[in-house]
């Protein structure tokens, strides 16, 4: 599950001097007819950089996302529940994986990419620094947030770089099981009793705002370049994806009998396109800088375990003892 | 003669509450992993072994008259629980894990492979398809052991650490059941002092060929130090455990979840 991994771009600078113009009009002429890029090709320096920080940003959310999940494992309702939620998290985790063992093929090494995660310099996805407090909460991020990576990440799996492709194109289908799990949990709290309908409520009141942010700023306050959409690294906009989420899932939660924590959410008949409030985004600003509930929590967590775990990845790197790598 | 439904609850409850619980401490390990490859390794094996004390827990409901297995598994009062002390304790250092993963799975091996014979066929039956399963478990158990207890200087003396802690503990998985001489007399299980031998005589090799010594034992931890379990007697983590696992069961039994 994620999304939202352009919103935290500087303002792309211009390295086309960088670059051959002679291989770039060729490259570019490429992307146009359509073509995918493999790794040893020739591609500009900007695109490969824009590329690592995607892919990592998206398989650090991978990580990361497994954790507020991942403590609902222990205490998952019955054997039905339990089993598929430690198959999902894991899911997540291999996710993680094949992202990881993409990004690899641009040139950065899974660990200078962790060191990276956990010193703070690269970002994850923002809904992750936010607390799943019930059962219910694993419910809706089961259902909703997947059901938005799956907008994001269907989206971009049609975009230039292959091996990102490939990876995205296996970790959909895999989200889709997620997503009809979400949904079966979420349909037996709001078809439940009372209570599993309050906390149900109460659940998808609070990670509203979080997943209307998880698509990024809107459009006009958006600060990445026409280049990544020429060059198929971005394929559609926040808005678009946002506009497709709310399409898809605002008329399921309604039919459930559940209501939204925003009185403006409404299709307008003319446009066709949703309205609604503007989410806070201060707020998801100044989490995204680190000043959100969990995020000092999340990357403790996964710095000890980074350093607790150190010694047995030290000791795989004997030579004696050493397994060939898989590639991606 | 064939064994008494009381007899043969004892077994399947120590069996499958074995799996549950150490299943349950497997799964904490989700998105704290060593490395990636060994999280998801952890989580499938959790994932194994919770499905096959389902597959217990059908049995005591379908054959022996049990309520169904949700209930049975997650809403029972910690003394009516059979597991052994080992699968209780908190998954600790990775090496720990580690060590109780190869220590366990080895046991649950030859533990079902015995069963897969026994008289009592839903039993056998399930034994057989389950064996299947724990046979990757081993894989993965003897390889890593090799890889870390011959992966340098730190590495093999927190293998060995492990080991000095967990084989008193280990033992425990063979404290004789409750009615285990009627289950023996019916063929229903081979015993759990042969089943005993027969780990001792596996684990060994794999061990010696990672360079590590069973520790020397004092006579409490070759004897009962951690025996209670069979009979309902538990270490201090079972009870944070089973409340934990039926927190959310628990807040509304009624509730279709």
């Amino acid at each position: 599950m994620y999304g939202g991994g352009y919103i935290f771009d500087k303002p792309l600078q211009d390295h086309k001097d960088d670059d051959d113009p002679v291989k770039l009009a060729e490259f570019e002429a490429r992307i146009d007819r359509g073509e995918k890029v493999e790794p040893h090709d020739w591609m500009p320096f900007e695109y490969r950089r824009q590329l690592i920080r995607l892919i990592e940003q998206h398989a650090h959310s991978e990580i990361i996302g497994a954790l507020p999940e991942g403590t609902w494992i222990t205490r998952a309702p019955g054997f039905r529940r339990k089993l598929a939620l430690a198959a999902k998290v894991q899911d997540e985790v291999g996710h993680a994986q094949l992202l990881y063992n993409a990004a690899e093929t641009l040139g950065k090494s899974r660990e200078e990419m962790i060191n990276d995660l956990i010193s703070g310099k690269s970002k994850y996805s923002n809904v992750f620094n936010y607390p799943a407090k019930t059962w219910a909460d694993t419910a809706v991020i089961a259902w909703l947030i997947d059901a938005g990576a799956i907008v994001n990440q269907v989206t971009n799996s049609k975009g230039s770089y292959a091996p990102y492709c490939r990876a995205l194109e296996r970790i959909c289908q895999e989200e889709s099981f997620h997503l009809k799990y979400g949904y079966d949990a979420v349909v037996h709290l709001a078809t439940g009793t009372p209570a599993q309908r309050e906390v149900l409520q109460d659940a998808l009141n609070r990670w509203w705002p979080p997943i209307m942010h998880f698509f990024g700023p809107p459009d006009n306050a958006s600060v990445h370049g026409e280049k990544l959409m020429r060059w198929k690294v971005k394929m559609a906009s926040n808005d678009d994806m946002r506009q497709q989420f709310l399409n898809m899932y605002v008329p399921k939660i309604w039919e459930l009998e559940l209501t939204l924590p925003d009185p403006n959410l409404r299709k307008n008949p003319e446009t066709r396109r949703w309205e609604y409030t503007e989410p806070d985004w201060d707020e998801f600003k100044r989490v995204i800088n680190g000043d959100g509930p969990c995020n000092k929590e999340r990357l403790a967590v996964r710095r000890t375990a980074e350093e607790r775990g150190k010694w047995v990845r030290e000791a795989l790197l004997r030579p004696e003892t050493q397994y060939s790598v898989p590639l991606s | 003669m064939t064994a008494s439904n009381e007899a043969l609850k004892s077994l399947l409850y120590a069996t499958a509450d074995d799996l549950l619980i150490l299943g349950h401490r497997n799964s904490e390990w989700t998105g704290l992993g060593p490395l990636l490859e060994e999280d998801i390794a952890f989580s499938s094996m959790a994932q194994d072994q919770m499905g096959q004390s389902l597959a217990l827990y059908e049995i005591l409901q379908r054959d022996l008259g049990e309520r169904d297995p949700d209930t049975i598994a997650f809403l029972r009062p910690e003394s009516e629980y059979r597991c052994c002390h080992f699968v209780e304790y908190p998954i600790g250092s990775y090496a720990f894990s580690l060590m109780r993963h190869f220590l366990f799975d080895q046991a649950s091996y030859l533990r079902f492979a015995a069963l897969a014979e026994s008289s009592f066929k839903p039993l056998a039956f399930v034994s057989r398809k389950l064996l299947g399963e724990i046979k990757y478990h081993i894989m993965h158990g003897n390889t890593w052991m090799a890889q870390l207890s011959r992966g340098g200087e730190e590495s093999h003396a927190r293998m060995q650490s492990a080991l000095n802690e967990a084989f008193p503990m280990a033992l425990g998985i063979f404290e004789k059941l409750e009615h285990e001489e009627e289950l023996v007399d019916a063929g229903v299980y081979a015993g759990s002092a042969q089943l005993r031998d027969l780990w001792l005589q596996h684990i060994e090799p794999a061990l010696a060929h990672g360079g590590l010594a069973l520790p020397e034992l004092n006579a409490q931890e070759a004897g009962t130090a951690f025996f209670g379990g069979r009979k309902g007697f538990h270490s201090e983590h079972l009870g944070s455990l089973i409340e934990e696992m039926g927190a959310v069961l628990r807040s509304d039994p009624s509730a279709d979840w």
